[in-house]
């Protein structure tokens, strides 16, 4: 059921589309061709509509204490401007849903949830707000959110007619976000992304998305920067080793299971909820989230079952998400395996349709970019 | 756009240029940009027997795989090679360069749709 359109429908119609229905939203596939985009945000820039993600403001003189009990990771310590990947878990320790949180001031926070979670955040911060001094609000509707990725995506910004930042942009560091504005009109920019390169992520008032999508379009177009749909996100944030909420993680994931460990406070002397879930963990042979890579073209997709070698017929594991990687060239995927076959290096056979391929679990991510 | 007037459709996205009791066999450029870009083509080996509606080929793009269906009894004469090395020609050339399989029918396929009635099943 597709009950929402971005406030940039209109632009992607223009541009000739393809749409595909991403929890409940019509959001654009491509405009042209997926690979062509995805080589465009590995060399030059893409231009992302994700207006579909979910924006909550928390605020309140309460409002970090009530982050680091509400969510796995520590809030209260973060810097304003500070951004941090952080999980959302139930008491049990498992995950509703992984987000980006914004330090705005020192009592407001700007939370990012996945489209399809939105109501499951919300509620889950609304109740765990009981006693603290602070509003939850759902601010989704209000915002559009432009993605803009790849190793011009800077050069590309400072070229932006009507975009202003309180900090330059070769200032801002990775995870940090700045206040600023397009045409009058307040926005933030982060400097973060969802696809292994270099990028900002813009917030901005959903009836000035237009305007400013056109404005970045314009400047970006001399520097090879093109519009890019979910479909290149997809094998973007694969190949980045990205994990994406119904795939990697779920109700049914424990944190440490998708190696995602780090980002729970267990170090800290705060409880949080979840917290007791999480330091019993997944039982005994739970399994383990890994990289695979193989050669040839054929690729490994989400659900094919996977198998400690080509003779056994009893599944060691199951895919979550898999392509053949454009940028690399041979077939990637996430799955998960039972703990023994986790290490690098180890040999598993996947059932592709009937057909046995053999695949190394690999160390992640699978692609990494070059720092300047 | 339009499909070419002078092949003859599937209901399953498939066009044939019927000669006689032979047939070269495509997907539809509707069937093509459902796919996105296509980058593996597995096509059947030459005098492999075929079996109306079975699967004798997959094509698959970075998102999806689409499935080569036999559109009648009767056996493989030719792969598309060049389709093969290059798999883009799916997409840039569904009605040319971009053939799957060359076959011969045992019998007319049945079921065919003209290229008016395509475009209406596709909604052009």
């Amino acid at each position: 059921m597709t009950d929402h359109l971005s406030p940039l429908h209109h632009t992607h119609v223009a541009a000739g589309a393809t749409f595909t229905d991403f929890a409940g939203w019509q959001m654009p596939v491509r405009y042209t061709s997926d690979l062509a985009e995805h080589h465009a945000v590995r060399t030059a820039a893409g231009l992302f509509d994700i207006s579909h993600m979910a924006e909550i403001i928390v605020e309140g003189p309460e409002a970090p204490a009530f982050l680091d009990y509400a969510l796995a990771g520590l809030l209260s310590t973060a810097m304003i401007g500070q951004a941090k990947y952080s999980l959302l878990l139930t008491e049990r320790g498992t995950v509703i849903d992984d987000l980006v949180v914004y330090r705005l001031t020192h009592h407001s926070y700007l939370v990012v949830a996945n489209a399809g979670n939105r109501f499951a955040a919300v509620r889950a911060l609304v109740e765990r707000a009981v006693g603290f001094d602070v509003a939850v609000t759902d601010r989704s509707d209000d915002y559009a959110l432009i993605a803009v990725q790849g190793p011009r995506a800077q050069a590309v910004l400072e070229q932006t007619t009507g975009l202003t930042v309180e900090i330059p942009l070769d200032e801002l560091k990775y995870y940090r976000s700045t206040s600023g504005s397009f045409s009058g009109v307040p926005l933030l920019v982060g400097r973060t992304g969802y696809t292994g390169e270099d990028g900002f992520e813009l917030y901005i008032a959903a009836e000035s998305a237009a305007a400013m999508w056109a404005a970045v379009a314009l400047a970006g177009a001399g520097l090879g920067l093109v519009p890019a749909g979910l479909a290149c996100r997809d094998t973007l944030r694969l190949e980045a080793g990205m994990p994406l909420y119904g795939h990697e993680l779920s109700l049914d994931v424990f944190p440490a299971q998708a190696g995602l460990d780090r980002v729970v406070a267990l170090t800290s002397q705060d409880s949080f909820v979840g917290r007791e879930g999480t330091e019993v963990g997944p039982a005994d042979g739970a399994w383990r989230l890994v990289g695979l890579a193989a050669e040839g073209r054929r690729a490994a997709r989400a659900g094919y079952p996977v198998f400690a070698s080509v003779s056994e017929n009893k599944p060691a594991g199951i895919i979550t998400s898999g392509a053949l990687s454009p940028t690399l060239g041979h077939p990637i995927a996430l799955a998960f395996v039972e703990p023994s076959l986790a290490e690098p290096g180890t040999e598993v056979s996947v059932d592709i349709r009937g057909k046995r391929l053999s695949f190394a679990v690999t160390a992640l991510p699978f692609y990494r970019r070059e720092k300047k | 756009m339009p499909v070419p007037e002078n092949l003859t459709y599937t209901s399953e996205h498939e066009w044939l240029l019927i000669d006689g009791d032979t047939a070269t066999v495509g997907i539809t450029n509707y069937a093509a940009d459902q796919l996105g870009d296509v980058v593996f083509v597995e096509l059947p080996e030459v005098d492999d027997a075929m079996i109306a509606g079975a699967v004798v080929g997959e094509i698959e793009s970075t998102k999806s795989v689409g499935e080569l269906l036999a559109p009648a009894n009767g056996s493989i004469l030719e792969s598309n090679r060049a389709v093969a090395e290059s798999p883009e020609l799916v997409n840039s050339d569904p009605f040319g360069a971009g053939w799957l399989v060359r076959v011969r029918l045992d019998a007319a396929p049945e079921g065919l749709l003209s290229a008016a009635e395509y475009d209406a099943l596709v909604g052009e």
